[in-house]
């Protein structure tokens, strides 16, 4: 009896200790990939030990065959849409599974919500029998309303990271359009206050209820009092699913009117948002490792979102208050506009195979397109025929931090060629000509010259210091920010319109014909 | 007021537990370069996916007739092993990709 559940100790803590060592390797690119493992090693030995060693009350966990079929069917759907999914979709995946995890904290709090309101006060009241008969002061509806707050929390938070995730993902593989309306922020303002009224109402009402209950049944016997503490907190259920459903609505309301661009923020915020669901799952069942485990997703999430802001340059408060389109549509009309110009497909492939340096900026068009072996392929070609090509990746290009970098190197871009923001603007001067492929915001000179633009601030690559630069885009539409870019309307830019795939195919063909 | 107090007097130890897994959460990620931005929010992604655990108990303590808990354990089960599978292996393939390069 006691050697399992002290079998099970050891094993959270080998888990909670695989996840401290887990986060820790994945911050540096060389341990990075083993962090991973030895993070999954430790959650598989936190599961198997749950499975088959967590006992309650000295009785052990049954219906053996739901969990390993529940096991089953989440493995092989996990395994199957990570690995099929392309690299492009991999922010929406990500978004997806965090979903999936906040809406398991979700449906756990439903049912530890129901088990508490028909006759889960049972334990309760033992271990407080337990506990004044070992002389210690313990106060079992203190524990009622303690539990309650638990599966509230647990309740609220994981709900508005499922709806929020479910969001993202639509506005990342483009289901869902951008949506805000007037007053937006104080209608969301207000729907979160309501949440938050309701959530001590029903910890004040619950624990004025369960009080009063007890003390007049105590005297009489236990099956007598889980009866009558079941009615009384049953007639509070209606409000615990009205705020079910206002924190899914919050949810929905608050990712709804935030731009694409700053999607990623915005899922890893909701990332440590069910960091944090789960560790209320680790209050409730009193469990060390769902709560380490959650507690360094909250805080290290949290971290890593305010970083990501960093390298956009952009407070979180901005990214959650200031939302994107809103306000580039007033900053829009102080526009540039005026002529831009198009270049032939083989006039490019001249300016490119002719000159001396050449800085690849590629951007989400790329990614959408599919055409990062294609451009591999013209690097090559043009590297055979003399020319120094590199690739300048901005730290936000893409629609996630790093987005490029994976891309890339799943081309296999030798990784001496990709060169940081840093580096590649300091090269950019002695660049010849430099090639645009579907990024937008990254290159647009309003950052640095025009004060009211909303990206204004953001570092950009600065390819205007290049002898020549070459854009290619599907059409002249602005980008995910939604703002134009006078980088497209400057004498040394030349528009070159297409599909990234089909651009840059026709452009290794016309390379390899002159 | 004083169930707050007494609850926290009664968890004093998680209650310690969190908030230096708070600290300890800061200083792991302090410093991570912008390439690793998207694999370490994929795998803390899946860390949170420890969640399952609770699923698991829920299920497993599940009485036979009682369909709520069974229904909605076994949905929070899948969610939660989805969460947990697909977020190491998701992870593992974009970190295959930064391996390649060297």
């Amino acid at each position: 009896m006691g050697s399992a559940s002290s079998i099970l100790a050891i094993a959270y803590l080998i888990g909670s200790v695989t996840f401290i060592v887990g986060l820790k390797m994945l911050s540096n690119p060389a341990t990075a990939r083993k962090g991973n493992l030895i993070a999954a090693a430790g959650m598989f030995l936190a599961i198997a030990g749950t499975i088959f060693l967590y006992e309650e009350n000295g009785r052990k966990l049954g219906n053996y065959g739901w969990i390993f079929a529940g096991l089953a069917i989440g493995s092989v759907v996990g395994v199957l849409a990570a690995k099929k999914v392309k690299m492009t979709a991999m922010p929406e995946m990500v978004s997806m599974f965090n979903g999936m995890g906040g809406a398991c904290a979700m449906l756990i709090s439903i049912v530890e919500f129901n088990h508490l309101v028909h006759g889960g006060a049972e334990v309760n009241i033992v271990a407080g029998f337990k506990a004044i008969m070992a002389g210690a002061e313990y106060n079992a509806f203190t524990n009622v309303t303690g539990k309650l707050l638990v599966i509230l929390l647990g309740l609220i938070i994981g709900s508005v990271s499922f709806a929020g995730s479910v969001i993202a993902w639509g506005k990342l593989n483009g289901k869902i359009k951008d949506f805000a309306f007037k007053g937006q922020h104080i209608v969301n303002l207000a729907v979160l206050g309501v949440i938050l009224v309701l959530m001590v109402w029903l910890l004040v009402s619950a624990h004025h209820t369960s009080t009063s209950d007890y003390s007049i049944d105590l005297q009489i016997n236990d099956a007598g009092l889980q009866l009558t503490s079941g009615g009384a907190l049953a007639g509070l259920s209606a409000f615990f699913y009205i705020i079910l459903i206002l924190s899914i609505a919050y949810g929905v309301l608050f990712v709804m009117p935030i731009g694409g661009a700053d999607m990623p923020v915005v899922i890893s915020l909701l990332n440590s948002f069910t960091g944090v669901a789960a560790a209320c799952g680790g209050f409730l069942y009193n469990n060390p490792v769902m709560l380490t485990g959650g507690i360094l997703v909250g805080s290290a999430g949290t971290i890593l979102t305010i970083l990501m802001c960093k390298a956009m340059n952009r407070s979180l408060k901005n990214v959650l208050i200031g939302s994107f389109g809103a306000s580039a549509k007033s900053g829009g009309g102080t526009a540039v506009q005026g002529n831009y110009k198009e270049i032939s497909l083989s006039d490019a492939a001249v300016v490119l195979r002719y000159a001396g340096k050449v800085m690849i900026v590629p951007g989400y068009g790329l990614a959408v397109a599919q055409a990062q072996h294609v451009c591999h392929e013209l690097e090559k070609l043009l590297e055979d025929r003399g020319v120094e090509v590199n690739y300048a990746i901005h730290p936000v290009a893409g629609r996630m931090p790093g987005h490029m970098n994976v891309l890339l190197a799943e081309a296999d871009v030798p990784y001496e060629k990709l060169e940081e923001m840093e580096q590649a603007n300091a090269a950019m001067p002695t660049t010849d000509a430099v090639l645009v492929l579907g990024a937008n915001d990254v290159v647009n000179p309003a950052a640095k010259n025009d004060p009211s633009s909303p990206i204004y601030g953001m570092p950009i690559l600065e390819v205007e210091l290049a002898k020549m630069v070459i854009v290619n885009k599907r059409s002249m539409k602005p980008g995910y920010a939604g703002i134009e870019n006078e980088l497209f309307f400057q004498p040394k830019t030349s528009m070159l319109f297409g599909d990234a795939k089909t651009v840059l195919q026709q452009l290794v063909a016309e390379v390899k014909a002159l | 007021m004083t169930a707050v107090l007494d609850f926290l007097q009664l968890h004093i130890e998680m209650v310690y537990v969190v908030i230096l897994s708070i600290f300890l959460g800061i200083e792991v990620i302090g410093r991570v370069p912008s390439v690793l931005h998207t694999p370490l929010m994929s795998g803390a992604n899946a860390i949170h996916g420890v969640v399952i655990i609770g699923a698991i108990i829920v299920m497993g303590k599940a009485e036979p007739d009682n369909y709520l808990a069974l229904v909605l354990g076994f949905l929070a089960v899948i969610l939660g092993t989805l969460n947990v599978v697909g977020g190491f292996v998701v992870t593992d393939r974009m970190l295959e990709m930064f391996k390649k390069k060297k």
